[in-house]
């Protein structure tokens, strides 16, 4: 119990915080994967298209309507 | 506690949280998708009852569409709660590896949640206030690029307002204290998208689309975001907040070993 004493937080310990270093890579990869998903599934066959025809547009219609993105 | 840690959680949050966001969406949200396909439909047939088929649309009868209505209400909302599920949780876990160590004293599981919240806020609920969900069959085809334009413009409004208010409230943290920096946060947040929330142009093309079927709706698709980041939230802080306490312990046990 003394030790947890000793080790309880103080205004000077800090809760150690991730280097942007580190995290940057990961954002970046994630990042850019996570972009592709969101767009495919809200924008894709709708105000943009990168692929021809609707297919994409018809499979995801409706959860773009539901997870209230602008369909049509 | 590394970023990969976080990434990993936050992609099994995102799955479950895909499947949530399904289950809401099918049982809320479904059938006013198929009443409002239904007032759409009849509408068409009224308009044009000699060119059956003719439309380029989406939604409408299985003959009109590639993908069947059964398959869209089913298998395509799947994939599409599931993509944004994952996406979403990922995203969120990279922002509280961002945000823990930098958010007062906040540890790992306490800035999960805060970072769920301020998603939920910031990337549905507002951007929804200013351009709600519409069902099939409200909204022109010919104004579907504006629309687009408005709502991704508000939505990045939201976001980078949300994580500068973050950032001023961080900052503020020591001087002022914990819950003069979630007010200031907040306040800062609030004032400025109000502000230009207010000047963007607004959209209305409900046109005599009943009222009722509208809310309905509208509802539905609030109760699917908010059982997406809400899931998201509770298993991302749970599951962080776990490993937090794990690590902890062996560091207690490390340092008890050591002083003996
Ligand atoms: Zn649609």
């Amino acid at each position: 119990m003394s030790h947890a004493a000793a080790a309880a937080p103080s205004p000077e310990v800090a809760i150690p915080a991730i280097p942007l270093a580190e995290l940057a890579p990961w954002a970046l990869f994630f990042g850019l994967i996570a972009t592709l998903v969101l767009f495919f599934v809200s924008a894709e066959q709708g105000a943009v298209s990168l692929t021809s025809g609707t297919l994409i547009h018809e499979f995801v219609h409706d959860g773009r309507h539901l997870l209230a993105f602008p369909c049509h | 506690m590394t970023a990969r840690a976080f990434l990993v959680r936050g992609l099994v949050a995102g799955l479950l949280a895909g499947f949530a966001t399904f289950l809401v969406a099918h049982q809320v949200g479904e059938p006013q998708v198929e009443a409002a396909i239904a007032l759409e439909e009849s509408a068409a047939h009224q308009a044009a009852p000699s060119t059956p088929g003719m439309s380029a649309h989406a939604h409408g009868s299985d003959h009109e569409t590639v993908v069947s209505r059964g398959t869209q209400r089913t298998w395509g909302l799947l994939a599409g709660s599931l993509g944004v599920g994952v996406a979403l949780g990922g995203l969120v876990a990279l922002g509280s590896a961002l945000a823990v160590g930098r958010l007062g004293r906040l540890g790992a599981a306490a800035a999960s949640a805060v970072v769920a919240l301020t998603g939920f806020v910031a990337v549905a609920l507002v951007p929804f206030l200013k351009y709600p969900a519409n069902p099939p069959g409200v909204g022109s085809a010919e104004t579907i690029g504006v629309r687009t334009e408005y709502y991704f413009a508000f939505l990045l409004i939201s976001v980078v307002t949300a994580a500068a208010a973050t950032v001023v409230a961080a900052r503020a943290w020591p001087r002022i204290g914990g819950w003069g920096a979630v007010v200031l946060g907040t306040g800062t947040y609030v004032v400025v998208v109000a502000v230009l929330g207010a000047l963007m142009p607004s959209v209305n093309e409900v046109g005599d689309f009943p009222a009722a079927t509208l809310w309905a709706f509208r509802r539905g698709s609030l109760f699917t975001l908010a059982a997406l980041w809400a899931t998201i939230g509770i298993v991302l802080s749970g599951l962080v907040g776990r490993l937090e306490q794990r690590e902890a312990a062996t560091n207690r046990r490390r340092t008890l070993a050591a002083s003996l």
